[in-house]
């Protein structure tokens, strides 16, 4: 029965309407009296019906819900015999209703989006070799799956024969499609772009990294925070309060249409789901970008944050150095071209750096080399004598350094760059200044977050004190720190936090899990490693340091918007109280219809925060959108994913 | 124990909640602080002792106050 009357619900809803159309027709055109309150009774029953029987299923579990208070009043309208009423107030609850349940599903698209990255079906190897489409429930682990062209991967495991290329955006926030040989990693959730592929599975379902976001998302959209915990248990009181205030204005004033009117008014509708509504909104948003918020609380507080910290140089910078300039004193191309022919043989950091910086050029054989420990290399390339090594390795063998050069080794020195002198014959060609660089976009994200109200960015770093220095001043931040341990840095978020001040604490979830779980906010970033979904409040999916502003804004956005809803929902019952009281036009058709319209107002303002874009995300749209065209079709296919 | 998971027609009132949460936590077996309903992914999880009960009494106790499972699983 009671499920017959959910399946017809939105039946039973059109039927009232039409009964009260049919009904004002029967009374402007027809006159009749008779006719318009036979209709307007039956229209009353018909909608009712339904929020009665709902009514007593709350009830029997015992919790006195909305639905009692609608059914009381349409039974009181009754009483004095108010047909019109009674049933105008049933066809907008149950119509209210229907649009809240649309408009809620639009809400909640966001993250439906997601959890359809995973097929339903996968094609599993037989005994003989062949393969049979089976549901996803029925994998195990060890079975051997087809993913064919623009299939999605069903499972985590590893590719056992075939190639192709997969896009694994929904797991790492990297657009740019990754090649996959036999041996290679696959993420249940990404898809297969082009080629055919079998894997052998090794997670299915829950146990997947896709599954696992999938769950902590649907987790964090249910969390609730202190104020919705305070506004439910409030709720919870407060429809028998209305209930047991109805009662005693009924008896004092003897006027049963005003207790039934404060019935309707009492309704508890755009303050109980208003705060949830903007929460799921902000999450689905986020979840889509790999923003993973863990809950409204985590917004709350991320939106209020003062200090953020940073765990490491290489969060900000490549962490590995980089040739940032190249000073050329003799002819240069023949000594970069011998240059690269020595750095070929040897497997120094900085040597990866050169011939990753000079990939173009040519390497020619070399025929002889020895290292000077502390000093460099000599090395015998095409007939000549290639020195390439520090100012040592030049001193031992007597190569002339003129006053300008001497100046060009102290402005790379102090700019932070370690010296790599190149000399051909006994003649210096080359300074390159090496370091690790600045990530790019870095500089404009840290002014973002400045600009988001962020008073403190500081850097906690393992390495020594200049470097840091350098870093900082490059990038305005306002402190930085060199020479810390792990353990030293969860001292630093202690300290802050004890200063008063709210402090979020950015790291990649691995060695710094002690100060992510300190810090108010442990924001986690680079990838879904389980570690790090689990010791953070907010996970980064994709290591690029833009999502921190992106973040911070969206926290934002979304704070506000349930603000915004708290004072709707406010103003409307003050304004609902206040004319009750004061005025003769308010009835309880008219309170229905505030009450509903208020519901619709806070999710449709929901909503705006599922088109939210930060206006830095905005400029950087712009320019991907230039760089997707002149690239072409290839990276299309993410920009409709992201 | 083991863990149900419930994935139910789409919810659309925060009542429905209540009345879900209710009706599992009334079967035999089930671990009553373990049952949450999750409002926006429209699912259901419990934890319940394999010996006293199983995934289709859980089931049919939703089923019973109107509400539509669509797929349970239990692990």
């Amino acid at each position: 029965m009671q499920k017959w009357l959910m399946k017809n619900r939105n039946r039973l809803t059109a039927i009232t309407g039409i009964l009260i159309v049919l009904a004002f027709a029967a009374k402007w055109l027809f006159k009749s009296e008779t006719a318009e309150s036979g209709l307007l009774l039956a229209a009353s029953l018909i909608g009712g019906f339904p929020i009665a029987a709902s009514a007593w299923q709350a009830l029997k579990v015992k919790v006195i819900s909305i639905d009692l208070l609608v059914t009381l009043a349409i039974l009181g309208a009754f009483v004095i015999q108010e047909f019109e009423e009674s049933a105008i107030v049933a066809f907008f609850f149950l119509f209210g209703a229907y649009l809240e349940q649309r408009t809620l599903a639009k809400t909640r698209s966001a993250i439906k989006e997601l959890v359809e990255m995973v097929p339903e079906t996968a094609l599993r190897q037989t005994a003989d070799g062949d393969f049979e489409e089976v549901d996803l429930d029925d994998l195990d682990e060890g079975d051997i799956l087809l993913v064919k062209t623009v299939g999605k991967i069903p499972v985590d495991g590893e590719v056992v024969s075939g190639s192709g290329t997969a896009n694994e955006a929904s797991i790492t926030g990297e657009s740019m499609p990754l090649g996959k040989k036999p041996g290679d990693p696959v993420y249940a959730g990404t898809i297969l772009e082009n080629g055919t592929i079998r894997i052998k599975a090794e997670k299915v379902g829950d146990e997947t990294t896709f599954g696992k976001i999938i769950e902590l998302v649907e987790e964090a959209q249910d969390s609730k925070s202190q104020a919705e915990r305070l506004i439910d248990r409030f709720s919870k009181y407060y429809t028998p309060v209305v209930l047991l205030l109805a009662i005693i204005v009924g008896l004092i004033s003897q006027d049963l249409e005003l207790a039934v009117t404060i019935l309707v008014l009492g309704c508890p509708g755009a303050l109980v789901i208003g705060v949830p509504v903007s929460n799921v909104a902000g999450i689905g948003n986020g979840a889509k970008q790999g923003i993973l918020f863990k809950g409204s609380e985590v917004i709350t507080k991320f939106s209020k944050v003062d200090t953020i910290m940073f765990d490491k140089t290489g969060t900000l910078t490549y962490g590995d150095p980089r040739v940032s300039q190249v000073k050329k004193y003799g002819q240069g191309q023949l000594a970069e071209q011998l240059l690269v022919s020595v750095e070929k043989e040897s497997a120094h950091p900085l040597a990866k750096a050169i011939t990753g910086y000079y990939e173009d050029l040519e390497a020619k054989e070399v025929e002889a080399s020895q290292v000077l420990q502390g000093g460099g290399i000599v090395a015998q390339v095409a007939g000549q004598q290639v020195l390439v090594g520090n100012r040592y390795l030049l001193d031992e063998y007597h190569v002339p350094v003129t006053k300008e050069m001497e100046r060009d080794m102290e402005k790379l020195a102090s700019a932070g760059n370690s010296l790599v002198l190149v000399a051909v014959n006994g003649q210096l060609e080359l300074a390159l200044g090496l370091k690790d660089e600045i990530r790019a976009g870095v500089k404009e994200d840290l002014a973002a977050l400045k600009k988001l109200g962020v008073k403190n960015l500081l850097l906690l770093s393992g390495d020594n004190q200049k470097t840091v220095d350098l870093v900082a001043e490059e990038l305005g931040l306002t402190e930085a720190y060199g020479q810390l341990l792990p353990e030293d840095k969860a001292k630093f978020v202690k300290k802050r936090q004890a200063a008063g001040e709210i402090v979020a604490f950015v790291g990649d979830g691995i060695n710094d899990s002690p100060s992510l779980a300190r810090a108010d906010i442990g924001i986690a970033m680079g990838s879904g490693t389980d570690v790090a979904i689990e010791t953070s409040n907010v996970v980064l999916m994709n290591g690029s340091f833009d999502r921190i502003p992106r973040a911070l804004a969206l926290a934002k956005a979304t704070r506000r918007n349930m603000i915004e809803n708290i004072t709707i929902a406010l103003a409307v019952v003050a304004v609902l109280l206040v004319s009750v009281l004061a005025s003769s036009w308010m009835n309880m058709a008219i309170g229905m219809f505030v009450h509903e319209g208020s519901i619709l107002v806070v999710i449709l303002n929901a909503m705006r925060l599922l088109a939210y874009r930060s206006k830095l995300q905005k400029s950087r749209k712009l320019i991907e959108n230039n760089f997707s065209q002149a690239t072409g079709p290839y990276t299309k296919g993410i920009e409709s994913i992201q | 124990m083991k863990k149900a998971i419930l994935q139910l027609e789409t919810l659309a009132c925060p009542t429905c909640m209540q009345k879900i949460a209710g009706a599992i936590a009334n079967v035999d077996g089930v671990e009553k602080t373990s049952v949450k309903v999750l409002f926006n992914a429209s699912k259901a999880k419990a934890n319940f002792d394999p010996e006293k009960t199983n995934l289709d009494t859980i089931t049919q106790a939703v089923k019973n106050i109107g509400y539509d499972v669509l797929k349970a699983s239990a692990k």
